[in-house]
């Protein structure tokens, strides 16, 4: 699957949620399910500072393909990390870098990205992208 | 100038006066428990917005033509107003500012720069960042320096430390009267007088207390007294710093320009007298005149039993929220406003924040600008919930109930 495909993905699923209060259960479920940071690794060179919750990115270049970690102190935000992840994972980093992330304001979580919300999000994706050139010049 | 006559309190009537309180969100009835960060306002002040740009708009104190002169007539109005309400003596001892934060920065420029190296300045750990920041940069333009009169864990000042911090070299302590984020109440009237016995000058940050109590900087015999409009019902962008006459007078101007002049020539310059001194430039003239329609409201409003009913909320949703395993209160003092802080054990604030602003409930989550004192605490945040007076004991119900549901799904 690519970049669109997977989003599209991830829109499907969210289409059978009636309201938000199930959605949100479902990006809880997502954020407790991902794979932890160890509390040794949230260094501060990982660390993304948002105004109130913090995010820690962890990425890793192999053969030609962009892997990502990623964590956070609030579940919500660990849950959107997981969906990004899961776009974003396993892509070549010129995918990466001029990704549209189409699905975040199709699923309605745009607020979650926008400059207000001070989950260190947006930030994080930045920072994604930032990797993703480094690797892209690299090459 | 109209008056409205002040009723028995009533929620139920006030809550009509406040559009903003009949929306949904997210197809669920709005809750509105974010007073703290800023109120919604009344109809009188709405339709005063609309009124002055629909037909009254001109600049002030400058026009010969009829607009000009009506603007400047209820701009001057909304001063005495205000004068009035404050108690102060003179309408001079009423400046307009942007808000809170401009007016500390006014004092911190202006005051400030009359004090020399050594001379301290007294705050408590409970400010907001906007009466600590200010105090930082005229310690660091001018060497003074800075105490901090330490809290207990409940909250409120620990009296015997800012005794023994207060001295002759303490020459303003700048404190707030109710805490934005533990909604404790400082014993100001025991401060003021404890700071004046050692020749200090004494800032209140009314932030939070305007909007709650009647106040009067008289009785109070503080030096200068600060607030922001949006807080108490008024528009944004405006705010008021009261001083005592013979301070301000004293007082360098703070910024240059236009209004705060007497006469200008290239080489020299005469300030204006007070307030125009420290109100440079075409003012928030709308906000002003609004404001004045913000305190005409609060004259309607029985504030005695405003605030009985607020603090009845306050212990209603605490009584509630106290059951709930692994929540911890946060700001327990012994005499405290409508504000509601808590923590929860291994769940983030703004988790909660989020699922609760999905249910139709807003609150604040975070630091609350007061990082200083969540680091006392050793928490990131707090979710605050934060009541005004036309807020509802059935609104709590429904806002215990969503907090219960947001964490049987994160726990
Ligand atoms: C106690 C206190 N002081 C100062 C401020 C700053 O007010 P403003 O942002 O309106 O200038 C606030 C607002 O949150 C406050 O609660």
């Amino acid at each position: 699957m690519n970049l669109t495909e997977k989003q599209e993905e991830i829109i499907q699923e969210f289409e059978v949620f009636d309201d938000w209060m199930e959605k949100y259960e479902y990006i809880i479920d997502l954020g407790k399910d991902l794979p932890k940071i160890d509390d040794a690794n949230k260094t501060e060179d990982r660390l993304i500072e948002g105004c109130q919750s913090r995010v820690w990115l962890d990425s890793h270049f192999n053969n030609g393909k962009m892997h990502f970690t990623a964590d956070s102190d609030a579940i919500i935000t660990k849950g959107i990390i997981g969906l990004l992840i899961r776009v974003l994972d396993g892509e070549e980093p010129k995918n990466i870098a001029t990704a549209d992330l189409f699905f975040i304001s199709k699923i309605g979580l745009q607020e979650h990205l926008s400059p207000t919300r001070a989950n260190g999000l947006l930030g994080m994706v930045k920072r994604l992208k930032l990797e993703a050139i480094k690797h892209i010049s690299a090459a | 100038m109209s008056n409205l006559e002040q009723k028995p309190f009533n929620v139920r009537e006030i809550r009509e006066e406040f559009p903003a309180l009949r929306q949904q969100v997210y197809g669920k009835n709005l809750i509105y428990f974010d007073n703290g960060a800023t109120s919604q306002k009344p109809k009188l002040v709405l339709d005063a917005i609309n009124l002055f740009y629909s037909k009254e708009n001109a600049n002030i104190h400058r026009g010969v033509h009829y607009l000009s002169q009506r603007a400047t007539t209820d701009y001057e109005a909304a001063r005495q107003r205000i004068q009035r309400y404050l108690g102060a003596r003179k309408p001079e001892e009423i400046i307009f500012t942007k808000g809170t934060t401009d007016s500390i920065n006014l004092v911190a420029f202006s005051y400030g720069s009359t004090l020399s190296a050594g001379d301290e300045i007294l705050i408590s750990a409970m400010e907001h960042h906007s009466n600590i920041v200010p105090w930082q940069m005229l310690c660091e333009r001018q060497g003074c320096i800075l105490k901090v009169a330490p809290i207990n864990q409940r909250g409120e000042l620990i009296m015997d430390e800012f005794d023994k911090l207060l001295s002759k070299k303490t020459k303003l302590v700048a404190i707030t009267h109710i805490s934005n984020t533990l909604g404790t109440v400082n014993p100001i009237k025991e401060i003021i007088q404890k700071a004046h016995a050692v020749g200090s000058k004494v800032l209140i940050d009314g932030a939070q207390s305007i909007q709650h109590m009647r106040i009067n900087v008289k009785e109070l015999d503080c030096d200068f007294y600060v607030f922001s409009s949006h807080k108490v019902f008024g528009p944004t962008g405006i705010g008021v710093l009261y001083g005592k006459e013979e301070l301000l007078d004293r007082m360098p101007p703070y910024q240059g320009g236009g209004d705060m002049i007497a006469r200008v020539t290239f080489e020299r310059t005469t300030y204006n007298e007070l307030p125009f001194k420290f109100e440079a430039g075409t003012p928030h003239i709308a906000g002003g005149i609004c404001l004045g329609k913000a305190f005409e409201f609060l004259e309607s409003i029985d504030m005695e039993a405003a605030e009985r009913h607020e603090r009845e909320l306050a212990k209603y949703a605490e009584d509630m929220l106290d059951t709930f395993e692994g929540l911890q209160i946060i700001g327990e003092a012994k005499n405290k406003t409508s504000v509601v802080s808590f923590s929860l054990k291994g769940i983030h604030p703004f988790d909660i924040g989020t699922l609760l602003d999905k249910q139709g409930i807003a609150v604040r989550t975070g630091h609350h600008c007061t990082q200083p004192l969540m680091d006392f605490y050793g928490i990131p945040g707090t979710v605050r919930a934060s009541f005004a007076f036309y807020n509802t004991k059935q609104e709590i119900d429904t806002f215990v109930e969503a907090v219960e549901r947001s964490l049987s799904m994160l726990k």
